[in-house]
């Protein structure tokens, strides 16, 4: 261990400040603040369990999904969340914490995730608001992380956003055939995007007046755009594309401003965006005991392959080396 | 023709669906791409064998338990992790097994109807291109095979359990599928060996014969299910029997 001197933290310091103002990537062998450290692993780990929880809403639709068509997407969907958490706990490894650690963390509600997924998916439609919505709220959010300033993370939010955009023209387009079908498919559509739109703006985080972490993030460019920014962008988007689905948003404010060249809308509920936070959401506590289940009833296939490792790397070791007893871990 | 591409058809879907149940409660994380990966391969095959027969959706939805051939097998309950990798084991061997000895098969220079010959083809087709995916899905079972039997004493043990619990249903694997045209009785012959070299090396006893002793399930391919079936079915095709007509 060398100890970092006054002199050194300091250069350490200047080096760090003038690769993010000359938008270089932060890798993870550079040195950077710790507060930059641990709001990178809050902010990636919440985000990796995002993906985790978010498999349930919709993964409570594949055994009754209508088509065999629409059964291979929305599986196909579900399984690309999970590989999502995976890129993503490992971009958080390369900051020192363990997959592990973490989601004890998330078990134990150390860590959060988004708040979008405590709401219970209580129709087919569902699933098509959640990709049209949710998803999309989700991509405004994260292609500018794409030149987020730590290196791994950009790396692993080009990979999701390009799977997240598939994903969610997919939602669209099984909200479109809801929209154009039957009445009945019709309001189910429109009882879906009731449902989704509000907590949907809500995915962007709390206005920016009250946002804790927005200004530091972004003087470290791990953060390009402001909440409200986003959000703005996010219903400029929605509206027409509302408009050619031939659904309507639940917002009596909502309507098209010149002056500023942006829709308006309405108050955001911030007392239910802070609920759910909380943990008093619809589907809090379902949504955290089946993870925590899942996890405790896979403890003995963990354990067996952890078992079935050390066994066979002792007697790899033993056949190659020559070597008796120690095992390397 | 037809039977067989709905016997295999059916076995694809109804396992497909099962591992499907497994979203979001897998052990780890892996395995939830894992086996969201084979269910997705799975309903592939039985998008291209079912529609074969006639629509695929109209085939899935609304035939009811009597109207299904798959064998027992692959409905049975998930189980716990080790239930559902024995399944893996048992099916994905058969199908290996199967497949690889249709897609080898000369071409059919017999003298049916022109719709058979196509029919034919396409199994053929459908055949090659599955084998590699049921390859990886028999690799994907052997791997957990060997760790789960010869990882800690409570592995061991569920193993077991779930081997001798799932092996009444296999035999009726081998019963012959009308326009299969393989050796049905050296198809079984080698997926015993397999099986058995692999539930060794895992440290796990081959279960008694099916054939021999006790009550061998299998019915499945005339029609007759297991009691969980009919529930999995009205899970299945609640939505869509909800909306007669309606297009998704």
């Amino acid at each position: 261990m060398t100890a970092v001197t006054a002199d050194s933290q300091e250069a350490y310091e200047a080096a760090f400040d003038a690769a993010v103002a000359a938008d270089e990537r932060i890798e993870p062998r550079d040195w950077m603040p710790d507060a930059y450290r641990a709001t990178l692993v809050r902010q990636i780990a919440q985000h990796a369990h995002s993906e985790i929880i978010g498999m349930q809403p919709e993964a409570n639709w594949i055994t009754r999904a209508p088509s065999l068509r629409r059964k291979a997407i929305l599986m196909a969907k579900v399984q690309d969340e999970a590989g999502h958490g995976l890129y993503l706990y490992s971009a958080a490894e390369t900051l020192g914490v363990g997959r592990d650690e973490l989601l004890d963390k998330l078990h134990s509600g150390r860590q959060k995730y988004s708040s979008i997924f405590n709401y219970p998916t209580l129709t087919w439609a569902d699933v098509g608001a959640i990709g049209w919505l949710v998803d999309g709220a989700a991509i405004t959010n994260q292609v500018p992380l794409c030149r987020c300033s730590y290196g791994p993370y950009a790396r692993a939010m080009v990979r999701v956003c390009k799977e997240e955009s598939f994903h969610q023209r997919q939602g669209y387009e099984a909200l479109l055939a809801l929209s154009r079908g039957t009445p009945a498919q019709h309001a189910m559509a429109q009882d879906a995007v009731d449902r989704w739109w509000w907590p949907s703006l809500m995915m962007f985080g709390p206005p920016d007046d009250e946002s804790a972490h927005s200004a530091q993030s972004m003087a470290w460019k791990i953060k390009r755009h402001s909440n409200d920014e986003l959000r703005q962008r996010f219903v400029d988007i929605c509206v027409p594309q509302a408009e050619s689905l031939g659904l309507t948003l639940p917002d009596p404010d909502l309507r098209w401003n010149e002056e500023r060249g942006h829709y308006d809308f309405g108050a955001i509920d911030w007392a239910e965006f802070r609920e759910v936070l909380k943990g008093n959401g619809p589907c809090n506590d379902q949504r955290i005991t089946q993870r925590r289940r899942a996890h405790e009833e896979g403890a003995w296939v963990r354990d067996a392959a952890a078992a079935y490792a050390a066994k066979h790397s002792d007697r790899t070791t033993g056949d190659t080396s020559g070597q008796t007893g120690e095992a390397t871990a | 023709m037809h039977t067989a591409a709905l016997a295999l058809g059916d076995d694809a879907l109804v396992l497909s669906h099962r591992l499907g149940e497994w979203a979001g409660h897998a052990p780890v994380l892996e395995e939830e791409v894992a086996l969201a990966n084979i269910a997705l391969d799975l309903l592939g095959q039985a998008r291209v064998l079912l529609s074969l027969v006639g629509d695929e959706d109209e085939l899935a939805f609304l035939r009811e338990e009597r109207a299904f051939r798959n064998a027992q097998l692959v409905e049975q309950p998930n189980g716990d992790f080790a239930h559902t990798i024995v399944r893996q084991l048992y099916f994905s061997t058969y199908q290996r097994l199967l497949y690889g000895r249709v897609a080898a098969a000369p071409p059919d220079t017999g003298d049916e109807a022109h719709e058979t010959d196509t029919a034919r083809e396409t199994l053929r087709g459908l055949a090659a291109k599955a084998v590699k995916e049921v390859a990886y899905h028999q690799d994907h079972a052997e791997q957990w095979t060997l760790r789960l039997g010869d990882g800690t004493q409570e592995s061991h043990d569920r193993m077991q359990t779930a081997c001798d619990a799932l092996w009444r249903f296999t035999g009726e694997l081998f019963q012959p599928l009308e326009g299969v045209d393989v050796d049905w009785r050296e198809l079984e012959a080698d997926w015993l060996t397999s099986v058995s070299a692999v539930l060794d090396r895992a440290t796990l006893r081959l279960p008694e014969g099916p054939r021999a002793t006790g009550w061998a399930a299998g019915a499945g391919r005339q029609g007759l299910h297991t009691e969980p079936f009919g529930r999995m079915l009205a899970e299945m095709q609640h939505l869509h029997r909800s909306h007669p007509g309606a297009s998704w």
